[in-house]
């Protein structure tokens, strides 16, 4: 094993792993010189077992989603630790060495639980757990101008042009227009009669 | 000295790559894995278990992507004309069809007074082999695939894809 010359059992993985890219290097790059390849904007779209594709897949996606999946997620793995540490921790070969062992790991156990169990009541407050979010503050500025100082503006009538005339007006006059033109004639034959001078 | 032979004689294969290709390719003609009409029964049977297309290579694929061969299997309504035809199109070359029954060669029953169908599929696509019969029997469709087998033994994918400045 000292001799440098002699490989080493990693060597012997390197090189393993090496002849592995190179064959797989040569079959793409074989692949890439062989085949045809025509590409073509009908052949490059989306196959929906022949129909057209409508619209675009970048969709938006609730980013709610995520919150969920990741408080399912903490407690799906909390479980998963659960069940090794019942097994393993709760053998009574160790409990009957020394009594102590139970409840150490059940303390263990119970502190881990917690710190989750805390995460959750965090996110339980803050209203994540609810689809619809239910408490929207609104951001309210304190001023001390009664709500009364805009009542005279507020109750005040003020005259107002009636802003459709204009397009009453022109809605008669397009009318009439239709109805005047008459059809032009842009081309009139004249004909000549035979014999006839200029 | 063919392949076939040689391969059975010692194993040592000595071929020209564009005879190695071919071989390759009329050894693993997948087509794309739908069915039109009834002919789609016959051609399931003939993929099935009695008569086994798998030992000739040919094997449904569900994407038009991976697949070689597309068996127009039943009658061509002008509503799947337009399909076929963009399924056609998503095929990668090179790309082969075969035209299995009546309908889907000429017609079929619905020749003259078929006001939906296709008077023959050969008028979306270009067809290379027809199978006759109403429907044609599984032995027709295997024999449809031996007769592209020999087609295919024929072409010079390399003479296209390499030297076709030449050509």
């Amino acid at each position: 094993m000292d001799d440098p010359g002699q490989l080493s059992e990693y060597g012997k993985i390197l090189i393993i792993i090496l002849i592995g890219i190179f064959l797989v290097a040569m079959t793409i790059m074989a692949a890439r010189l062989l085949s045809v390849n025509k590409p073509t904007p009908q052949k490059l779209s989306t196959y929906e077992c022949g129909e057209d594709a409508v619209g675009s897949s970048w969709v938006q996606f609730n980013p709610r989603f995520y919150v969920i999946a990741l408080i399912f997620l903490l407690f799906d793995v909390e479980l998963i630790f659960i069940f090794p540490w019942a097994t393993v921790f709760g053998q009574a070969e160790y409990i009957a060495a020394d009594g102590r062992w139970g409840w150490f790991t059940l303390i263990e156990m119970a502190l881990f639980v917690g710190i989750l169990i805390i995460g959750l009541i965090f996110v339980w407050v803050k209203g994540d757990l609810e689809w619809v979010k239910p408490i929207h503050q609104r951001p309210h500025v304190k001023v001390n101008i009664p709500s009364t100082a805009y009542d005279m503006l507020n109750q005040a009538t003020y005259q107002l042009r009636n802003h459709r005339e204009d397009l009453q007006e022109e809605a008669v006059i397009a009318k009439s227009d239709i109805v005047s033109a008459s059809p032009k004639v842009a081309f009139k034959p004249r004909f000549k009669k035979p014999g006839a001078t200029s | 000295m063919s392949l076939e032979s040689q391969i059975q004689n010692n194993g040592v294969i000595v071929a020209k790559l564009d005879d190695l290709l071919n071989w390759a390719r009329l050894s693993s003609m997948w087509p794309i894995s739908f069915g039109i009409a009834c002919c789609a029964i016959e051609m399931m049977g003939a993929m099935a278990a009695n008569y086994d297309l798998d030992r000739l290579g040919v094997f449904p694929r569900p994407s038009p992507r991976q697949s070689d061969v597309m068996i127009i299997a039943g009658t061509v309504t002008f509503k799947m004309a337009d399909r076929i035809r963009k399924l056609y199109e998503q095929m990668p070359e090179p790309k082969y069809v075969i035209s299995m029954g009546s309908c889907s060669n000429c017609g079929g029953p619905y020749w003259q007074h078929g006001y939906h169908v296709v008077k023959g599929v050969d008028r979306v696509i270009p067809v290379d082999v027809y199978v006759q019969g109403c429907p044609p029997r599984p032995e027709a469709l295997i024999g449809a695939f031996l007769e592209l087998q020999k087609k295919i033994e024929k072409e010079s994918l390399l003479g296209e894809q390499l030297f076709n400045q030449k050509a």
